[in-house]
């Protein structure tokens, strides 16, 4: 077990949840600087930031090792989605992750997408 | 890391379908059975003008509001991904539906026809935002079962609504819900072709 973990554990309580109020994490920062979606794609780019990272932007760097959405790392990380928002923009803002829409090639709407969604459905039947 | 440069196919596309219906009528239950992954939980933390929820004498005080959305994730294929979101069912979070229901396809509208109005803010609100979606009947055990025509009628939902049976908790049975929505958005129009006028709030009920 690393300190890091050991640190994690302090700071979490399985019943209770968080101990720290989120905005601490976010030095009180609601806005991102970089827009995102529930469902934007993160992902890390193996660039390593200069410098020592605080805790909850090493563990969602840690999340983001393949291609995550913000509403997953946010879960994972017991954060509201705002708050994550901001842990991960900065994390872009650095180049340690790249972020992508939710679905930048295509219309959601798009007849070709819907058609291999209901295949990819009733293969699940 | 040359590899995520400039090119946007390092993700699949990110598609969303809302699971909506009045509290306790098994949105995450729904969400369970379908989902490839235990159901996740994040939480949206919102400030809000407290308009007509707790407010005493007309003043709108500032509130912060926790609400919590449960989803769950089915992976299509390599180049999709769908997400399943419980919209929360109490009117007051209309203001969340709709970044919500940003982007989302379409909409499960659950119903336990013990509790037929817990439902009718989430089709309101679909209807007034030209966001196609059908019904879909949870069939609580011992509930009385109404028939779909019956339902209907309650719901004074247009003729194309589809109107389906289902159990929440049964894989086959809520992953045929999901058909059958996308089979219907295969087959009505797009919304922006609808000639849908904003349902007022509260002609339903």
């Amino acid at each position: 077990m690393t300190s890091h973990s050991m640190h994690r554990e302090t700071w979490l309580d399985e019943a209770a949840g968080r101990l720290v109020r989120p905005y601490t994490v976010s030095a009180g920062r609601t806005r991102p600087t970089t827009a995102m979606e529930l469902l934007s794609w993160v992902v890390a780019t193996g660039v390593r930031p200069r410098g020592r990272l605080e805790p909850d932007h090493d563990v969602a760097l840690g999340l983001c090792g393949a291609a995550t959405t913000v509403a997953e790392v946010a879960a994972r990380m017991r954060l509201p989605a705002a708050v994550t928002k901001v842990v991960l923009s900065d994390l872009v803002a650095v180049g340690a992750v790249l972020t992508r829409p939710p679905s930048p090639a295509a219309d959601p709407t798009d007849r070709s997408i819907l058609e291999r969604l209901l295949v990819g459905l009733q293969q699940r039947l | 890391m040359s590899a995520f440069n400039s090119d946007s196919d390092w993700a699949p596309n990110a598609l969303k379908v809302l699971i909506a219906g009045g509290f306790g009528v098994g949105k995450t239950t729904f969400i369970t059975a379908t989902s490839e992954i235990p159901p996740l939980r994040t939480e949206e933390l919102l400030t809000t003008a407290s308009v007509g929820t707790d407010d005493l004498a007309g003043i709108a005080a500032k509130t912060t509001t926790t609400v919590a959305l449960d989803f769950g994730r089915i992976t299509i294929d390599r180049d999709s991904v769908l997400y399943l979101f419980g919209a929360p069912g109490q009117d007051r979070f209309w203001f969340l539906w709709d970044e919500l229901s940003h982007g989302a396809l379409g909409a499960v509208v659950l119903v336990d026809t013990r509790r037929l109005p817990d439902c009718f803010a989430a089709v309101d609100f679909f209807e007034s935002r030209g966001m196609r979606f059908l019904v879909a009947v949870n069939e609580f055990d011992g509930a009385y079962r109404h028939n779909p025509e019956e339902v209907r009628e309650a719901l004074g939902l247009l003729p194309a609504v589809p109107i389906v049976m289902c159990d929440a908790r049964d894989r086959r049975s809520a992953t045929t819900v999901l058909v059958t929505l996308v089979r219907h958005l295969l087959a009505a129009p797009s919304p922006a072709h609808a000639s849908s006028a904003p349902t007022e709030v509260g002609d339903r009920a």
